[in-house]
């Protein structure tokens, strides 16, 4: 009983707060796609496709799923040398965005869930914090 | 005797047709990574005594001697934007620095009370001070652009020095297109101020009702490419157009460069911005990149180390990481190669004062020599 109980209660925990987290999810990347059109567009193009050899593609990229902190690393403080994305070779400079922690977080909820990409998981602004330069 | 004159006669001449015929190309040439650990450079200016002003994005100016990145940073400068494509941006000294000492900076400025504008916006800003040791003295802001705008793009910023008392400021349109044909904003302009920031009153518009008098010419996009021709005088400027649309222009009074009534290129989202490449009135650029090089520094070529290109152009691309060799001929690009492939995101190119060229490599942190090999 007491464990139905403390199973139900987190079904409606759960629930409640999935909730929510579907809400700061959505207006995160409403948020994001402004700052995306802002800073990253230029190079990573409106559709994610980037330009094959020249700037990595963030559609349906491998690297964004396998390193998220690294991918979160480069907007906060910049990425350059060799790196492979979805099997191509890569050797070039991103500058660090200049975005807050909090816009941080908005701009990589955008990319994780655009061009064909779904990461319903929040990344939220204590988790950018949390990585500091090298 | 005559056999060695006849003989070392033939040897000039021989020079000589290979001179004019051999054209120098990247296999006579070196490069050579002299300087290291900038973190974000955007400009370098070469300094008398030998040492080499350099600034950082983030808002640092350092001083380099020696080829050795001097750790401590000169203070005095104001706070920067620094975001997106803002922050501390071109240095540049006075053509009689020896004289006066002034050094000339641009960067973005963020919006102070009782300015026009966005809140927590920005703007582009000309100061100019003088160096005492690691410190900037005698500090005077001549300019800011009006009005404050939020955003991190196109804040132009590049300095230029016309050597008849006069100082050009390219000013990007912030990200608001339809402004860089609005006379009453300073955006996606060429301003021109006298040397103390006051605003001449030959201005092209400063009899025109609601126009802002410092502008020189309007429909700029994003210019940071701004140099003057040795010989000619005239003032090129390229600028970071839309997607296939960078140009190269040659800058003129009062003249309309047509953003974004007309471009060669698309919008980053991939929306069309015009339909027209050409209308009346508006001025054609001397070439357009497609695709777009992104392209960021520039010098016209005026040494005897590089004799066979003379009164061309070299320009910076960010995006393909290179160089561009512009072949010109009167006001015309006539050819153009790619050298230094892969050398790096070039910020800034000049010619040094001992006739070799720089360039400042934002990715790696570095200034890059070219010179001839011996």
């Amino acid at each position: 009983m007491k464990l139905l109980t403390t199973l139900g209660c987190g079904a409606i925990y759960a629930f409640t707060f999935f909730s929510n987290v579907q809400e700061d999810l959505s207006a995160s990347i409403s948020r994001g796609k402004e700052l995306y059109k802002e800073s990253c567009i230029t190079c990573h193009l409106a559709n994610g496709e980037g330009v094959k050899g020249t700037f990595p593609p963030l559609a349906k990229a491998d690297f964004l799923t396998k390193y998220p902190e690294k991918s979160i690393y480069a907007v906060k403080f910049g990425m350059s040398g060799k790196i492979t994305v979805n099997g191509v070779a890569y050797n070039n400079a991103m500058p660090p965005s200049g975005f807050g922690d909090d816009e941080i977080a908005d701009v990589m909820n955008y990319i994780r869930n655009s061009f064909g990409n779904k990461n319903t998981q929040l990344v939220t602004e204590k988790m950018v914090a949390a990585i500091k330069e090298k | 005797m005559l056999v060695v004159l006849v003989a070392s006669g033939l040897l000039m001449s021989h020079c000589n047709i290979s001179s004019n015929n051999a054209d120098l190309t990247e296999k006579n040439l070196k490069s050579e990574t002299i300087v290291t650990g900038l973190n974000m450079p955007w400009a370098m200016a070469f300094l008398p005594d030998g040492r080499v002003l350099v600034t950082e994005r983030g808002g640092k100016l350092r001083l380099v001697k020696g080829n050795q990145l001097d750790p401590q940073e000169v203070a005095g400068i104001p706070k920067v934007y620094y975001r997106g494509q803002g922050g501390l941006l071109d240095v540049v000294l006075h053509p009689n620095y020896k004289e006066n000492g002034w050094i000339y900076i641009s960067y973005s400025s963020p919006k102070k009370e009782g300015e026009a504008g966005e809140d927590n916006g920005a703007n582009t800003a000309l100061m100019r001070a003088k160096l005492d040791g690691h410190q900037l003295t005698n500090i005077e802001h001549l300019y800011k652009a009006s009005p404050n705008v939020r955003g991190g793009v196109h804040f132009g910023g590049k300095i230029l020095f016309d050597n008849k008392g006069y100082v050009f400021l390219s000013l990007g349109e912030r990200g608001q297109k339809e402004n860089s044909q609005n006379l009453s904003k300073a955006q996606g302009k060429m301003v021109r101020l006298h040397e103390d920031g006051k605003i001449p009153t030959d201005n092209p518009f400063v009899k025109t009702k609601d126009a802002l008098p410092e502008i020189w010419s309007y429909g700029h996009r994003n210019p940071q490419g701004l140099v003057i021709h040795p010989a000619t005088g005239t003032i090129w400027a390229h600028e970071h157009g839309p997607q296939g649309g960078d140009e190269l222009n040659i800058v003129e009074k009062g003249k309309n460069y047509g953003w974004p009534l007309i471009t060669y290129g698309i919008d980053y989202d991939n929306s069309i911005i015009s339909d027209k490449t050409e209308a009346p009135g508006l001025e054609q650029p001397v070439i357009y990149w497609k695709p777009s090089i992104a392209p960021c520094g520039m010098t016209f070529v005026n040494s005897p180390n590089f004799k066979d290109w003379n009164g061309d152009l070299l320009v910076g691309s960010l995006k393909f990481q290179n160089l561009e060799h512009l072949i010109i001929k009167g006001n015309k690009v006539v050819k153009k190669e790619i050298i230094f492939d892969k050398i790096g995101r070039v910020r800034d190119v000049k010619q040094g004062p001992d006739g070799n060229i720089y360039v400042v490599i934002e990715s790696s942190g570095s200034i890059v020599k070219i010179s001839p090999k011996a």
